[in-house]
């Protein structure tokens, strides 16, 4: 997918003044916020579940090669054959060669977020292959032509209407205008592709070393459909994704859906290892793991790491107050709110991505709600030291950081401008003590006023008081 | 890493009453499943068969071998042992056990269980013995150990109610692409 976060500020005014996505992003915050509440107060060792669910997540990225490697002995010794993929356009390739090799006309796919940063179905159209994405959310994208805008309920931004006026035009059948009645015919028109398609691709929620299985959380079914009924079984996932056991899996699970859309567990896990056992009536035929780097291994060792912990559960962006104001497209890649202002500046390039590690009020809700307890506010930090030290950052916000700095380490000089400028303030805010517009600032007083100070500094009122 | 593995030691787990069998079916009715009980496997097709009419189903279903000799005609089903075809509307599988904790059935997939009787018909109905239902899903992955020792099956799949979908307008619809009503039929005797 192509990285537009560049973008991020236009974006966002034109997010902010479409009323549809504000509404849907109401219920959505409303909806995910309450039913993780709910769900985690299920658990009376919720916190404890938390730090284990983190150090399984840490100890897999401490050894991360040899899991995989005990990943990849195992899912071999059951038939799977696992490839590396060291960049995006090699996934593709490996992809399309492994479809060329069976034969493949058409795939049904099951959503996975990894396929979206490679752009697979635009590189499998290229190779002839129909490729039919048969999560709801993602099929509605792509017969309307969109990226997603939420990790996990994708189409957060279209309402019914739109979805029917969609179908409509696309299936050539009658309106429909019911939730449910749109969910129906969309399961009658893919039902058939399910039982016809050449090859099944997936994502992988997790990957299991200890059994070389791969794993998958599903609602509505359809990875189950995709990883059974066609001969070739793709599963695309990144290598973070490896855990030691399936006891790791459990605590896991405990945490997943629970965090993702306030469910204690997903309809289906599915679970699958290997190929179709010789007297098996049903199950692929083949089955290939594709293990995909794109960028991961350079967080290994950094001041990043603690990033590939990440288990896609979307918390994050549920109570992030920018990303309830702006929605997905905003952010300009695969992943939004707090994790795509982490995933896509490392990922895809600091300097494609400049607004991303701003676009957060380091409130840190996304820290305290994330289950793997990614301290996302201070790897966002981290990343904005990283542009200032890089000259990434405007010459007006260097110049005024160093004439800070200057003051900074001069205290008398520091605390005689601190006295003019608490003076200043105060005049400006007149009787109501409110600053409408502040000079140099006027983009903060735009939309809201400045509170005036009352006119001394906290030193003089220490003295005075004292 | 190794030691890690065999270590296999499991985390903090939450509390599940002293009752599993009980607290199995409160999770599992919370999810939209519904549950049936009878006292032994004879008297499961008559449940089955009060369960189709009372939702004025097809008496017609796809089963795993192990149900195929029941008397099905006795009570108007016909019922056939094999894996499910796109034109089946109800499929009666076993499982391999089933999680109190989740309300969660656990189907592993083999020559005489197939995965697609549980997927494709729009209506699963499972027969569950009470001795199979475990705390959590450490002990399911305790009892897969012992009784698959030649590794996991191919398909190990955790199911908790009817497929569903919340993509439009985050209103939950049930059935999705699977099953739209899962059926559980609870077996009290061996
Ligand atoms: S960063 Fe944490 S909260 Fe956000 S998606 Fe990843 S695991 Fe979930």
């Amino acid at each position: 997918m192509l990285v537009t976060s560049s973008r991020f500020k236009e974006r966002a005014r034109e997010k902010l003044a479409d009323p549809n996505l504000q509404h849907a992003l109401r219920k959505l915050q409303g909806n995910f916020v309450r039913g993780r509440a709910e769900r985690i107060r299920e658990l009376d060792n919720f916190e404890d579940i938390r730090a284990a669910a983190a150090a399984i997540r840490d100890r897999a990225l401490a050894d991360l090669d040899l899991y995989l490697e005990r990943f990849e002995r195992e899912a071999t010794a059951r038939g799977t054959v696992v490839h590396w993929a060291e960049t995006r356009d090699e996934v593709s390739r490996i992809v399309c060669d492994i479809a060329r090799a069976h034969n493949v006309r058409k795939a049904v796919k099951s959503k996975s977020m990894v396929s979206e940063e490679c752009a697979l179905n635009e590189a499998l159209a290229a190779a002839g292959i129909e490729a039919i994405e048969t999560d709801l959310g993602e099929y509605i994208l792509q017969l309307a032509h969109e990226p997603p805008s939420h990790i996990v309920a994708p189409v957060v931004h279209k309402s019914r209407d739109e979805v029917s006026d969609l179908f409509e035009q696309k299936h050539r059948r009658p309106r429909k205008s019911g939730i449910a009645e749109l969910c129906r015919e969309a399961r009658e028109v893919l039902r058939p592709h399910f039982l016809t398609a050449d090859m099944g691709i997936s994502g992988a929620n997790f990957i299991v070393a200890e059994t070389g299985s791969t794993l998958i959380v599903t609602n509505e079914g359809n990875g189950r459909m995709a990883t059974t009924l066609p001969r070739v079984h793709v599963a695309i996932t990144g290598i973070e994704k490896v855990v030691p056991t399936l006891e790791d899996v459990a605590t896991l699970l405990r945490l997943l859906p629970r965090s993702a859309t306030g469910q204690s567990i997903t309809n289906y896990v599915s679970i699958t290892t290997g190929v179709k056992g010789r007297e098996d009536l049903d199950g692929p035929e083949h089955f290939h793991v594709i293990l995909v780097d794109a960028g991961r291994t350079r967080l290994l060792g950094s001041g990043m790491q603690e990033m590939l912990r990440c288990i896609r559960c979307g918390a994050c962006m549920n109570h992030c107050p920018v990303y309830q104001s702006v929605g997905g497209h905003a952010y300009g890649w695969v992943y939004p709110g707090p994790m795509g202002s982490v995933l896509t500046p490392v990922y895809a390039g600091l300097e494609n991505a400049l607004d991303l590690p701003h676009a957060s009020t380091l409130c840190n809700q996304c820290g305290v709600v994330c289950p793997v307890k990614i301290p996302l506010p201070d790897l966002m930090r981290k990343l904005r030291e990283e542009q200032f030290a890089r000259r990434l950052r405007p010459w007006r916000e260097r110049l005024a950081l160093a004439a800070w700095r200057y003051a900074a380490e001069r205290p008398a000089l520091y605390a005689l401008l601190e006295r003019v400028g608490v003076r200043f303030l105060a005049r400006l805010g007149g009787k109501k003590r409110r600053i409408r517009r502040l000079p140099f600032g006027a983009g903060w007083t735009a939309g809201r006023d400045l509170p005036a100070p009352q006119g001394a500094t906290f030193k003089e009122l220490y003295w005075r008081r004292r | 890493m190794e030691g890690h593995i065999a270590a296999r030691a499991p985390g903090p787990l939450p509390r599940v009453g002293d009752d599993p069998a009980a607290h199995f079916r409160e999770r599992a009715l919370a999810l939209a499943s519904t549950v049936d009980e009878v006292g032994s496997l004879e008297y499961v097709p008559r449940a089955v068969s009060a369960y189709l009419n009372r939702h004025s189903l097809p008496l017609a279903a796809v089963c795993w071998p192990q149900f195929a000799a029941l008397d099905w005609n006795a009570h108007g089903v016909r019922s056939e042992a094999r894996a499910a075809t796109a034109t089946d509307l109800v499929g009666i599988t076993g499982a391999f056990c089933a999680i109190a904790e989740t309300g969660t059935l656990v189907l592993v997939s083999g020559p005489r269980t197939p995965a697609t009787v549980s997927l494709l018909p729009e209506t699963h109905i499972a027969v569950v013995h009470v001795s199979r239902i475990v705390r959590n899903m450490e002990a399911a992955w305790a009892l897969l150990r012992t009784e698959h020792s030649g590794g996991c099956p191919r398909a190990v799949t955790l199911v908790s109610g009817p497929s569903r979908t919340a993509d439009v307008e985050q209103t939950v619809t049930l059935g999705a692409h699977g099953p739209y009503r899962v059926h559980i039929i609870l077996i009290w005797r061996a």
